[in-house]
């Protein structure tokens, strides 16, 4: 009987654990691994979602969009967008970043542009794509000013030629972007200890030895974290492109993501929409995987 | 106590089970998804389906109402799905994926069977010789001028001929005051510009995109207005930022007196004149080729009205369809829609009330309905692929006979 019930008592420290926890795998399990593994199995599938009875398609889909030059096309336009909106707002949200945390700044000056400086944050993708759609329209207000300073002697189409319709997409979610670097980056200025500035002081250092020496390597554990979480969700924006270019013109501005949405609600290939959205899944999963072995690392 | 009550609640509960099912077996709900509701004023579409209902005791109707993109992927949905509403409003775009799913069904029979007169229907959507959607409302897509712009440009006499309309757009064109001759929104965000402002062009000379069924972009017609829209673009008369274009910012543009002309839909007439009372704006129908004297196409788009192949109450499905159909009831709803009637004797009242509605009005009634991208399979993608070969035409990579022959390539790999 004392036996028994040391059994009984184990098992229920055994199982209490994942009683615990099953509210929140079954919530990840249907609202996560249920539509990922549904959408890997139509990417086998000839006619998914649209006929009751898809037949196996094999690895058809794969071949069929790795054989499509607008497929690779966009995956380049997919690495630029994002390298270069990476690269720009960790830069852009350094030097704000320092701006706002140095003392030389006048503090109500300093509080007036931590307020203008955010501001981009906080506007939905589907505002910002309106402001920049307007702000850089042929007869718009960025065209207007250049020419004024003569800096361009007559208007540029920018979202309209495929010249640079894919960086001024690049421009505006870099302009979008950077809020989330500058205040990740504040906020990790504001914890470098003091002691580390004063004794390169009476070392002599100078402000850019100071800023290479101790401000960067400080900060390097956010840049790296805060960076691979921007590759992965600049990866996938959608709304800004979809509302400046749709893609276009021609297939300048075409990402992944806009590629496969195409592919879905325009052709109607939810088999072959299906294959895209799993390469976008593997190449967020390597991220991913990435970012979760250096925070291991830590 | 307890004794007494219960068994007073158990009949209480019969009583209400046995009503409802008795209501259950006599009426037959048919669900009716569309997107017109959320289009037309509140409560106006429910009431007409009261009218029904009152008009056919035994049948009510739930609509099942949306926005426009919503509807279209719940009934894409709902085909793959065997999901599909009784009745489902239709954009012919659609039909012909529906119809590969057989998911519509062939309203041949029932009219047939119900002595149904086919002559007073504008239109019958036929995929596979399958009559798979009626145009309950048509909207369709004149030439807008801005009389001001013209008048001021010295243009007495509004275009007729390509040519005329070339030689208007260039008066009314002046690049520093930012003012065009035409707008053509080619964004690929909503590849529609391909059917309303480029297509239309060769449906308005009674020409076709079409040749036994198959596309046929090579031949003389796509390639003559492929290469008039370019002739416009070379000349400087089309406003600038073609290729992210909306349909909403080409209507902007016309509001604000920025370009002379459009092709616009005439659902948008009051809206213009929301936007901008004080415009002066007459409407003509699209130019044709020059020396072409026959009945013009009329680029539309349409409300269609379908019966699900997997519905139970087909029947009174099709009942509700003739109801939708009929001359009155047609007449009021185009009314409310400010659109044409799908039945056509039905004389919507806006035609005899507003000068701009009656002159469309007149013009439709001398031409016909074109629009060859209903019935297409995956329209929309056909429209992306056009559009992708004539902005690449527009930017100087391709000729027209290039630009056509790449859109042939294409669209024939879909069909």
């Amino acid at each position: 009987m004392t036996r028994q019930k040391r059994s009984h008592h184990r098992l229920k420290r055994a199982v209490a654990p994942y009683l615990y926890l099953s509210p929140s795998l079954v919530i990840i399990g249907l609202l996560m691994l249920l539509p990922m593994v549904t959408v890997i199995g139509y990417s086998f599938q000839n006619s998914a979602v649209l006929r009751r009875d898809p037949s196996f398609a094999g690895l058809k889909h794969y071949q069929a969009i790795f054989n499509d030059p607008v497929f690779w096309a966009s995956l380049w336009h997919t690495l630029y967008f994002t390298c270069m909106s990476v690269i720009f707002h960790m830069t852009i949200g350094m030097v704000f970043a320092l701006m706002l945390n140095s003392d030389r700044i006048n503090p109500t000056l300093r509080n007036v542009l931590r307020v203008l400086y955010i501001l981009p944050w906080l506007f939905t993708a589907v505002i910002i794509a309106v402001i920049w759609r307007l702000l850089l329209e042929p007869n718009g207000v960025v065209n207007s000013v250049l020419m004024q300073i003569g800096v361009i002697g007559s208007k540029v189409e920018w979202f309209s030629s495929p010249e640079t319709a894919l960086h001024a997409v690049t421009f505006a979610n870099i302009w979008a972007g950077y809020p989330l670097f500058m205040v990740s980056l504040l906020a990790g200025l504001q914890g470098i200890p003091k002691d580390f500035y004063e004794a390169a002081d009476i070392d002599g250092a100078k402000a850019y030895q100071k800023l290479i020496f101790i401000t960067i390597p400080q900060l390097m554990p956010i840049i790296i974290s805060i960076s691979l979480l921007d590759f992965i969700w600049t990866m996938q924006v959608f709304p800004l492109i979809w509302i400046t270019t749709g893609g276009g013109p021609i297939y300048s501005t075409e990402v992944l993501s806009t590629y496969t949405y195409k592919l879905a609600f325009s052709s109607y290939n939810l088999s072959q929409a299906s294959a895209s959205a799993v390469v976008i899944l593997l190449i967020s999963l390597g991220l991913t995987l990435f970012y979760i072995r250096y925070q291991k690392a830590r | 106590m307890m004794f007494r009550i219960k068994p007073a609640m158990l009949k209480m509960a019969a009583a209400a089970w046995l009503l409802g099912a008795t209501s259950a077996m006599a009426d037959t709900t048919l669900e009716f998804t569309q997107w017109w509701e959320p289009e037309l004023p509140a409560g106006s579409l429910r009431k007409i389906m009261d009218e029904f209902e009152a008009a056919n005791p035994g049948i009510k109707v739930t609509l099942v109402s949306g926005p426009y993109a919503t509807t279209r992927d719940q009934i894409s949905v709902g085909a793959a799905t065997g999901t599909l509403s009784d009745i489902v409003g239709l954009d012919g775009a659609w039909v012909n994926n529906l119809n590969a799913q057989n998911a519509l069904a062939d309203m041949n029979p029932m009219m047939d069977a119900s002595g149904f007169d086919k002559s007073q229907v504008a239109d019958i959507v036929k995929v596979d010789g399958k009559a798979v959607m009626f145009p309950v409302a048509s909207f369709v897509y004149p030439v807008f001028v801005n009389l001001d712009l013209a008048a001021q440009a010295g243009v007495t006499k509004l275009p007729s001929t390509r040519a005329e309309f070339l030689e208007a757009a260039k008066k009314m064109t002046h690049a520093d005051k930012n003012q065009y001759g035409w707008v053509l929104p080619l964004s690929l965000q909503t590849p529609s510009g391909v059917q309303n402002d480029m297509m239309s062009w060769v449906w308005a000379s009674g020409q076709s995109m079409m040749a036994d069924g198959k596309p046929a972009l090579e031949g003389k017609p796509v390639v003559d207005m492929l290469t008039f829209v370019k002739s416009l673009n070379d000349a400087g008369t089309i406003s600038p930022g073609i290729a992210t274009k909306t349909e909403q910012e080409k209507v902007e543009e016309f509001v604000n007196n920025r370009v002379g002309m459009m092709i616009d839909s005439l659902a948008h007439v009051n809206l213009i004149r929301e936007r901008n009372p004080k415009l002066n704006f007459d409407l003509i129908p699209v130019p044709v080729v020059d020396g072409y004297t026959g009945k013009r196409g009329l680029p539309y788009a349409s409300w269609g009205i379908g019966i699900s192949a997997g519905s139970k109450h087909q029947e009174e499905a099709w009942k509700l369809v003739q109801y939708l159909m009929s001359e009155k009831v047609n007449a009021k709803l185009v009314s409310l829609a400010n659109a044409f009637p799908g039945n056509v004797n039905a004389k919507p009242d806006f035609v005899t009330s507003d000068k701009a509605f009656g002159k469309a009005f007149e013009i439709f009634k001398t031409g016909y309905l074109a629009n060859e991208f209903t019935g297409l399979p995956v329209a929309e993608d056909l429209m992306t692929q056009f559009d992708v070969q004539a902005q690449k035409m527009l930017a100087g990579e391709q000729s027209p006979e290039q630009a056509a022959a790449a859109a042939q390539k294409g669209w024939m790999a879909k069909f």
